[in-house]
C-alpha cells in the first residue's frame, strides 16, 4: 500500500497532521490501535500553563524564552520563540478552519471550569464551555446548575461548593423524562454518551427545554453538564433559542462528550480530504533501507506492507502504548527510538504524588526537526509529534495539547516543504 | 509457582483500565439498555465470573459479537473474545429449535434448495410468517433470504474440469451463502479470477463456517465443523500448496479468528493463506501482475461501499475499496462504518427485531440520503438487512467486478 505519509497514531497530534497534509495534495493513511486520548478531554487545549520552576504563566508567547532555560529539550524549546508564536496562531485559525470553534488566544491565558469546580488556566476552550477570566472570579454570580438523575459522571455539590468561594451562588436541579428513565434500566452506564445519545433525539431535547425553561429561578446563567447531543452539535444553540437565557457546558468525568465529538470531526475532516483511517490495527515492525524507514508491516495486512516516503511517528505516551515501561527501561516498541529515562529507576517518580513526576518526561529524543534519533542518528524520513515526545511534563506545565497540536503542525510543515 | 499463569487470561483483560471507550462504541448498548454494555459484560464481570461462576449475566445473550468494542479499544484487550468465552463457558440457556433452524446454514440449506421456489413462496406468505412469529418467535416483520434453486457447489461440478486446466489455481470457500442462496455470487468469483488467470478449486469437504452455531450455542457441532474445515485447508495450502480464499468477511474472519479464540481450534500453519479475495486479488494488482480489462463507455453508477463489522475487525475493507476504485463507471462513496444491526442470526429473532432495527436506523438514513443506484458490501447479512430495510439494491464487490469485465 503506497501512500505518500504514514501516520501512526489517530489522536490529536496525528489528525492534525493528517488533514494538513491531505489539504496539501498529500496521500496520508492513519494507523491506529484503539480510540484516542481525546475521548477523555476536558473541552479545552492547553498551551502552557506554569513553568517548570512552579511560577504561574499569564502569557504563554512570553515565557518561551524562560521555558528555553529551564527546559532545554522541551518540544517548545526546539521551536524557538518566533516559530512557537507562529504556530500557535496557526493552530487558532486551523481549529476553526476545521470547524472546532474554539476561544482563546495564545498571547493570554484564559480560566476554565474543572468537573470539580475548580477554575485552571488554559489557552483554547470550546465555544459552549463556561470560562472564566481569573483564577479567582467567574462572569455570573448566579447560577442554575440542571443535571440528570442517576448520571454517573457529575457532582453538582464539589461545583457548588467550590464556586461558593469565589462568590457564585448556585442552585441545583435535577431532571428525568420517560427516555432518561429508560436508560437507567442500566444504572452502571448511566454515563454521558449513552446520556448524550438521548438528546440528539429532538423530542427529548424539547422535553429538556420544557423543564429547565419550566422552574431555573432567577438565574444569569443556565450550566449543564456536556451531555446535550453526540451527533448533533446545535444542541446549546438550539436550547438557548428555546430557554432565552445564556446556557454553557461543564465538563464531566470521562468518557468526554466533547472530546469525542472533537474526535469525530477531525477523523472526518481528514477522510474527505482523502486520508485512509484505519482504526484497530497495531503496526508491529518496519524495515529500514539507507537510513530510512522503507516499510510498515501491522497486524492485520500481515504480508502487504505500507511505504511512504515519510512517516509521522505520534503513538502518544504510555496509556496508548506509545512509550512502554518495564522493570528496567522506558523504550518504544515500533522503531525502538532512542528514549530518555533514568536508569536508576528510584529517580522515575516521586513519592508525593502530586509532585511533578519525572517519568512523564520522558520520551522519544528528536533533532531540532523533530526526526527521531535511533543510536543518536536521524532517521531521514521518521518524524515524531505529541505526547512521545521528550522533555515536557503535560500535566504539571499544563502544555499537553499545544505540544500535541504545534508538533504535529511543524512536522507536517517540514514534510511538504521537503 | 509461577504466578503469572494464573492471574493472566488469553483475553488481555488485566490490561483494561475502565476507560469505558468501548461501550462508547458498541452499537447495541446505544439502543437497547438492558445490554450492559462490553465494559460491565466483558473485562469487568470476568473480574467476578473468574470468582465465582455465578456472577453470569444471561444478558450478555445481547451481544452481537460485532467486534467494534475490539476495535475501540485503547488497550488491546480483547473485549468481544471475553464476552462471547463467558457465554459459551457459563450461560445455562439452552438453545430452542429455532435456534437450532436458525443455526444450521448447512442442513436447512440442503433440504431449501432442492424445493427453492416452493419454500421461498412459502416462506413469503404471511400466514407462514404469522406462524414462524407466535410458535418460533422469528419476526414477521423479517424478509427471508431467497433460496436458490440448485446449489454453487452442483454448478461447480460441471466446471471442474475446465478450472483445473488453469497452471496458477486458488481453493475457494464459498460458505453456505454463496451456495444455497445467491449462486451466482460464487460464478462471479469464478469468472473475476479466470480473468486473472486462475483457476478455482473447492476444498476437499466444506462446511458450514460454524458462526451461527457458535453464536447460538452449539459449540460442539462448531468444533466439529471447524476441525472439518480446517483439515481441508491444511490439504488445499500445506500439500497442494493452493491458497483460500473466501467472499464472506464474516466466514473469514470465523475461520482465521474465532477458531483460535473461542473454539480452540488451531490454525497458525494455515491462518495467513486464508483470506478474503478482495486482498488476494490487491496483491496480485501491487505486485503488478494483474491485469482486468473493463468494458468501456459504461454509464456512470454511483455505488456506497458499506464496512461490515468483521470487516472493520479484520481491517481489510480498503483492499474492496481500492478494488471498486479500479472500475472506470464507479463514483464510489464510502459510507461511515457503522452496524447494520442484523448481526447473523441475531436479528431474525423476535426479541431482538426492535434493536437490530434501531441500531441499524443510522446507516439506512445514510444510505437513503443520497441516490446512490447500489450500495456494495462483503457479508451477505448486512445485504439481506440493507436490501430489506432501504429502498437500494446491495451486492459484493466480486459481483460488481465480474460485471464491470469485458
Amino acid at each position: 500500500m503506497k501512500f505518500d505519509t504514514i501516520i501512526i497514531g489517530g489522536g490529536l497530534s496525528g489528525l492534525i497532521s493528517g488533514i494538513r497534509l491531505s489539504k496539501q495534495g498529500q496521500r496520508c493513511v492513519i494507523i491506529s490501535s484503539g480510540q484516542s486520548a481525546l475521548h477523555f478531554s476536558s473541552g479545552s487545549f492547553d498551551l502552557l500553563n506554569t513553568l517548570p520552576d512552579g511560577n504561574s504563566v499569564n502569557n504563554p508567547i512570553e515565557a518561551i524564552e524562560e521555558l528555553a532555560k529551564q527546559a532545554p529539550t522541551h518540544p517548545y524549546t526546539k521551536l524557538g520563540s518566533n516559530k512557537f508564536s507562529q504556530l500557535a496562531k496557526e493552530a487558532e485559525n486551523f481549529l476553526k478552519e476545521v470547524g472546532i470553534s474554539v476561544k482563546g488566544d495564545a498571547r493570554k491565558n484564559h480560566f476554565r471550569m474543572t468537573p470539580m469546580g475548580t477554575l485552571k488556566p488554559t489557552w483554547l476552550t470550546l465555544e459552549d464551555h463556561m470560562q472564566g477570566e481569573n483564577a479567582d472570579r467567574i462572569s455570573w454570580k448566579k447560577i442554575s446548575i440542571f443535571n440528570v438523575t442517576g448520571f454517573l459522571d457529575f457532582y453538582t455539590q464539589f461545583i457548588v461548593d467550590e464556586l461558593a468561594k469565589i462568590g457564585t451562588t448556585c442552585t441545583t436541579y435535577l431532571i428525568n423524562f420517560p427516555a432518561l428513565e429508560h436508560l437507567r434500566k442500566n444504572p452502571t452506564e448511566m454515563r454521558s454518551v449513552n446520556i448524550a445519545r438521548v438528546f440528539d433525539n429532538q423530542e427529548n431535547l424539547d422535553e429538556f427545554a420544557r423543564q429547565i425553561k419550566a422552574e431555573n429561578g432567577d438565574c444569569e446563567i443556565i450550566a449543564l453538564p456536556a451531555i446535550v447531543g453526540l451527533s448533533r452539535k446545535d444542541a446549546v444553540t438550539y436550547l438557548q433559542k428555546e430557554i432565552g437565557k445564556p446556557i454553557c457546558l461543564l465538563p464531566t468525568l470521562p468518557p468526554s462528550v466533547p472530546g469525542i465529538q472533537v474526535q469525530q470531526q477531525l477523523r472526518a475532516r481528514f477522510q474527505e480530504a482523502g486520508g485512509v483511517f484505519m482504526l484497530g490495527d497495531i503496526v508491529i515492525r518496519a524495515e529500514k533501507e539507507d537510513n530510512r524507514i522503507s516499510r510498515i508491516y501491522t497486524n492485520n495486512h500481515g504480508d502487504i506492507p505500507f511505504s511512504g516516503k515519510n512517516v509521522i511517528l505520534a503513538t502518544g505516551s504510555y496509556f496508548s502504548q506509545g512509550l512502554i515501561a518495564d522493570t528496567e527501561r522506558v523504550y518504544e516498541p515500533i522503531f525502538d527510538l532512542d528514549v530518555t529515562f533514568s536508569s536508576n529507576r528510584e529517580q522515575w517518580y516521586d513519592r508525593n504524588a502530586f509532585a511533578a513526576q519525572p517519568y512523564q518526561t520522558f520520551g522519544v529524543r528528536t533533532d531540532k526537526d523533530f526526526r527521531g534519533l535511533y543510536k543518536g542518528e536521524a532517521i531521514e524520513n521518521l518524524y515524531i509529534s505529541g505526547a512521545i515526545l521528550e522533555g515536557f511534563n503535560a500535566i504539571k506545565e499544563g502544555c499537553g495539547a499545544g505540544v500535541s497540536i504545534l508538533s504535529a503542525l511543524y512536522v507536517a510543515d517540514r514534510i511538504s516543504s521537503k | 509457582m509461577n504466578l503469572q499463569q494464573h492471574n493472566i487470561s488469553d483475553n488481555n483483560f488485566e490490561q483494561c483500565i475502565k476507560c469505558t471507550v468501548c461501550t462508547v462504541y458498541c452499537p447495541v448498548a446505544a439502543v437497547n439498555p438492558d445490554y450492559p454494555g462490553p465494559k460491565q459484560a466483558g473485562p469487568d464481570g470476568e473480574r467476578l465470573r473468574l470468582k465465582k461462576f455465578n456472577f453470569y449475566d444471561e444478558s450478555l445473550k445481547y451481544c452481537i459479537n460485532c467486534k467494534r468494542c475490539e476495535v475501540a479499544c485503547p488497550s488491546n484487550v480483547r473485549i468481544g473474545d471475553i464476552i462471547q468465552a463467558a457465554r459459551i463457558k457459563y450461560s445455562e440457556k439452552k438453545p430452542t429449535l429455532r435456534d437450532f433452524i436458525l443455526a444450521n446454514t448447512d442442513l436447512v440449506g440442503t433440504l431449501s434448495t432442492p424445493f427453492a421456489p416452493i419454500v421461498n413462496t412459502t416462506l413469503g406468505l404471511k400466514p407462514v410468517k404469522a406462524i414462524l412469529d407466535g410458535v418460533m418467535k422469528i419476526d414477521h416483520r423479517r424478509t427471508f433470504p431467497k433460496y436458490s434453486f440448485g446449489t454453487f457447489e452442483g454448478w461447480y461440478k460441471k466446471q471442474a474440469a475446465k478450472q483445473a486446466a488453469y497452471p496458477k489455481q486458488v481453493s475457494y470457500f464459498h460458505g453456505c451463502y454463496a451456495n444455497y442462496n445467491n449462486p451466482q455470487l460464487g460464478k462471479d468469483l469464478v469468472k473475476v479470477m479466470n480473468a486473472l488467470g486462475f483457476g478455482v478449486q473447492l476444498l476437499e469437504k466444506e462446511k458450514c463456517c460454524g458462526v451461527a452455531l457458535i453464536s447460538n450455542g452449539f459449540i460442539n457441532q462448531a468444533k466439529k465443523q471447524a476441525k472439518t474445515n480446517i483439515a481441508s485447508i491444511r490439504k488445499s495450502v500445506l500439500e497442494k500448496k493452493i491458497p483460500v480464499i473466501a467472499t464472506s468477511s464474516t466466514c473469514t474472519f470465523t475461520i482465521r479468528d474465532e477458531y483460535p479464540h473461542l473454539l480452540d481450534v488451531k490454525n497458525d500453519d494455515v491462518r495467513d493463506q486464508i483470506e478474503l479475495a478482495t486482498r488476494y486479488i490487491y496483491r496480485l494488482f501491487s505486485q503488478q501482475s494483474a491485469k482486468l480489462n473493463f468494458k468501456k463507455g459504461e454509464k456512470k453508477i454511483k455505488v456506497a461501499y458499506h464496512t461490515p463489522c468483521h470487516m472493520e475487525k479484520l481491517g481489510w475493507s480498503y483492499y474492496s475499496i481500492e478494488l471498486l476504485k479500479l472500475i472506470p463507471n464507479i463514483e464510489l462513496t464510502v459510507l461511515d462504518s457503522q452496524c447494520c444491526g442484523i448481526a447473523g442470526t441475531y436479528g431474525f429473532k423476535k426479541e431482538n427485531y426492535k434493536t437490530s432495527q434501531d441500531i441499524g436506523a443510522s446507516l439506512f438514513k445514510q444510505i437513503e440520503s443520497c441516490d446512490f443506484d447500489v450500495v456494495v458490501t462483503d457479508c451477505e447479512t448486512c445485504k439481506w438487512q440493507i436490501e430489506m430495510s432501504t429502498s437500494k439494491r446491495c451486492e459484493h464487490p466480486i459481483s460488481i467486478l465480474a460485471n464491470a469485465l469485458e
